[in-house]
């Protein structure tokens, strides 16, 4: 499945939000996922199902002003 | 004071922009913050040391959606940023202008109650408008954070007229000088002003010591608070002598 996680177009085996941050080796405690724009808490991830073209943002904590 | 917690500093400070990361856990500890600024990214290099250092610092997490042009970006923005910080707290960030960074005022107040009725507490970065100031409050906001003078640009305090007929018209709201400040000098006159907070960033992670910088913001916002407390004197046009007229020789 192609989809666009953080602004990049990737192909992945992953079927859901969860599948995918586990795909990518990210911690999953510490970062906070949108898709297509919205919001998605992380007690959804696993029945958040990734389809053709989604727009996928997982985000971290980073220095801010 | 600030949702319930009142922090004996009153300097806030960014985290962004430091040479490196140990200037920058050693510029929060001289700078005696106790709330800290940070935004939420795309996961690049050193995000779990910044985890860490988030952590080690002991400090009250504020977390900002920094770079949002609409109430949607900024309001999904806070949302992710609740969940990966544990905090209600949300510095909002609405820009309306690539250039000057100035807040959307139209946009900043439609983020501000779609959040605080969600249960935020809300931090907006606003102009010293005074209208937009009473919306903001309407919406559900407790506190206020106007800006000194544009993001990153060290000016001051650019309208300081402007900010003294706000802080008279917001008595019990507490405002926070946020964005514009330079120099520990422009953070003294704003706690001398009477606001309860200045937030900065760029001009102690930018300094050419910045720890060394940070001591001295604390020092001067510290100094600037005790003055307003102290109640300053008022200006005259004409020279008061100081010294007593009373008991002076004849000396001609």
């Amino acid at each position: 499945m192609r989809v666009e996680l953080n602004g990049e177009a990737i192909r992945t085996q992953a079927t859901t939000l969860s599948g995918l941050i586990e795909e990518r080796n990210l911690p999953a405690a510490s970062v906070a996922t949108a898709v297509n724009g919205d919001f998605v808490p992380r007690t959804l991830r696993d029945g958040t199902a990734l389809s053709d073209g989604m727009r996928i943002e997982i985000l971290s904590p980073m220095q801010g002003g | 004071m600030f949702y319930g917690v009142t922090p004996v500093s009153r300097l806030f400070l960014g985290t962004a922009q430091y040479p490196s990361p140990a200037v920058l856990a050693d510029a929060i500890s001289a700078s005696g913050s106790e709330i800290i600024t940070v935004s939420l990214r795309r996961e690049g290099a050193g995000g779990a040391h910044f985890r860490d250092l988030l952590q080690a610092s002991g400090c009250r997490i504020l977390p900002n959606t920094a770079g949002c042009h609409s109430a949607r970006e900024a309001i999904t923005t806070a949302r992710m940023a609740r969940e990966v910080f544990g905090t209600n707290w949300v510095k909002l960030e609405v820009i309306g202008h690539a250039d000057t960074l100035q807040p959307d005022p139209f946009a900043l107040v439609e983020a501000a109650r779609e959040l605080c009725a969600d249960g935020f507490e809300v931090f907006p970065y606003t102009t010293e408008d005074l209208i937009v100031g009473e919306k903001l409050v309407e919406a559900g906001c407790q506190v206020l954070m106007p800006w000194g003078s544009p993001i990153g640009s060290g000016q001051g305090l650019r309208h300081e007229d402007a900010l003294c007929s706000m802080r008279a018209h917001f008595p019990d709201i507490p405002l926070v000088i946020d964005a514009g400040i330079g120099a520990p000098s422009q953070a003294a006159r704003a706690m001398e002003m009477g606001f309860d907070a200045v937030l900065l960033n760029t001009a102690v992670a930018k300094a050419g010591d910045p720890v060394a910088m940070a001591r001295a913001f604390a020092g001067a916002v510290e100094s600037g608070k005790l003055a307003h407390e102290a109640g300053l004197m008022g200006r005259r046009d004409m020279a008061v002598a100081s010294t007593p007229i009373f008991g002076m020789a004849a000396l001609t």
